[in-house]
């Protein structure tokens, strides 16, 4: 197979930390796929939200920096954090309507030696794993289909909010396409791009519990068995979080959640070691291996 | 540049808020909101705030802006940008938000109770030392600073992410820190994309 064009891979602090087995699925599942990842030499913070709520030129300046990183690489950038592809992108943007901002963070990149023309795209795995490798190469890498699996897919806020670019930005269908080439089954799940609350979790408990709770309660009247993800700031309250939510409003959720780098992963027939699925703390086993069957 | 701050903490509130968010690429259509609620409804949080959206921009009309920027409505955005997709009159909501939450620090007006300025504060703080953010220990500084007594009520969760090996305890610094704060420090620590340079005093 021929390789597809190379790309710079920004992971993101998030997989860097607690979502490591984010991380791992993404480049095993790339390699499997021939999309070359060449992580982003000595990238940094992209500045989102919580940077950003108290430093937005600065929290510019720090997407900015990795966009000339990229631009020098000649590559686009892949990110698999929606809140760095909206923070990376949103600069991207600004740079592009505003020629103030622009010279204000070119003058600052320069203290550093560096430039940016504004050629990089900022880029989603998933949007490159649905648009240019296909249905046709994903369903060939097949080993082990996931038949009848009910996935809740979760898009969560930003990977189509707000700028819609790569996906509807109340009700992408991306992931769910995704989902049914490797067998499994998307179940309705309307509240598939509410937000999970973030980082409320931290700072607003009750809040962010109520959030979840709303999220769990439409997977499992839905019948999902388990919930897809792609943020590591939603997999982290979906999946870590849901013991609290039980203790709260005595309720029963024990969703298994996985990445949908994950669910690929498994489809392809990897180990659930490589992919990380045993550092998950909600035991899927069961599921997975109930559905899985060998092609 | 001395002058730049006197300058923004003599001005209106109103002003000083108005003047960032027309620095927004799209930032004047604020003068274009209608009242009709559609960010409200939107807003997974709204029913835990204090005022919501759409009550934030009849308070900027109204001279109170002051009140908001005291108020919970701002720390319990969480960017999902939903008000700003669907706002008929293409406000974008999520970025006076951003803006409301700088100015409350930036002004010492921000709600004693909210934690989410404090996060704020570390996750920069954090940033600017390392080029990046170390989550473990953003979550365990954040914790002593607010309710160490809330750290033994999580120590089953952490104990659980440790033996995953989930909880990588030292933090990466990036070669280019040095590089990153000679950037920085070219650029104002003031809100507003056009904001000139030097530190901002908190008004008093």
């Amino acid at each position: 197979m021929q390789a597809r064009a190379e790309f710079s891979y920004y992971p993101g602090c998030s997989v860097e930390g607690m979502n490591k087995a984010y991380d791992k699925s993404a480049r095993v599942v790339c390699e499997a796929l021939s999309i070359d990842l060449a992580e982003l030499n000595d990238w940094n913070c992209c500045g989102a939200s919580a940077y950003m709520s108290i430093r937005e030129l600065r929290a510019h300046l720090l997407s900015a920096r990795n966009l000339a990183l990229a631009e020098k690489e000649k590559k686009d950038l892949v990110v698999v954090c929606p809140a760095c592809l909206t923070t990376l992108a949103k600069t991207n943007h600004y740079l592009k309507e505003d020629s103030g901002f622009k010279r204000t963070i070119s003058a600052a990149l320069k203290a550093a030696d560096l430039q940016y023309m504004g050629s990089v795209k900022v880029r989603h795995l998933i949007e490159i794993i649905v648009n240019e490798v296909g249905e046709q190469e994903i369903k060939a890498k097949v080993k082990r289909k996931l038949s009848g699996l009910k996935v809740a897919p979760y898009y969560g806020c930003q990977l189509t909010r707000p700028f819609g670019e790569i996906d509807d930005k109340e009700f992408p269908t991306m992931f769910d396409k995704l989902l049914q080439w490797i067998g499994a089954q998307p179940v309705n799940f309307p509240l598939k791009a509410k937000c999970c609350g973030g980082l409320l979790m931290m700072t607003n408990e009750d809040v962010g519990l109520e959030l979840n709770r709303t999220l769990l309660n439409c997977a499992a009247e839905n019948g999902a068995e388990c919930l897809g993800t792609l943020c590591p700031l939603c997999h982290m309250n979906l999946e870590t979080y849901q013991d609290s939510v039980n203790k709260k409003f005595g309720t029963d959720y024990k969703i298994p959640t996985l990445y949908f780098t994950q669910l690929l992963g498994l489809a392809f027939g990897y180990s659930r070691k490589i992919l990380g699925i045993n550092e998950e703390l909600i035991p899927s086993q069961q599921i997975t291996e109930k559905y899985a069957k060998v092609v | 540049m001395p002058e730049l701050q006197a300058d923004r903490t003599e001005r209106s509130l109103a002003d000083v808020f108005l003047e960032d968010i027309y620095s927004i690429p799209g930032g004047e259509k604020i003068k274009e909101c209608i009242q009709c609620g559609t960010c409200s409804a939107s807003c997974p949080t709204s029913y835990a705030m204090d005022y919501t959206p759409r009550e934030v921009i009849a308070a900027l009309r109204a001279g109170i802006l002051d009140r908001v920027l005291k108020s919970n409505t701002i720390w319990l955005c969480a960017s999902c940008y939903y008000c700003t997709v669907r706002c008929p009159s293409g406000v974008k909501l999520t970025d006076v938000m951003y803006e409301l939450k700088r100015l409350a620090v930036e002004f010492g007006l921000a709600d004693e109770k909210a934690k989410a300025p404090v996060v704020s504060k570390l996750f920069v703080d954090l940033v600017d030392k390392n080029g990046r953010i170390s989550e473990v220990e953003l979550v365990s500084k954040f914790l002593l600073k607010t309710n160490p007594f809330a750290a033994i009520g999580m120590m089953p969760r952490a104990w659980k992410l440790l033996v995953r090996g989930r909880m990588p305890l030292v933090p990466h610094r990036i070669k280019g820190i040095s590089e990153l704060e000679k950037c920085a420090s070219t650029i104002s620590e003031v809100s507003g994309l056009h904001a000139g340079t030097g530190k901002i005093e908190k008004a008093t």
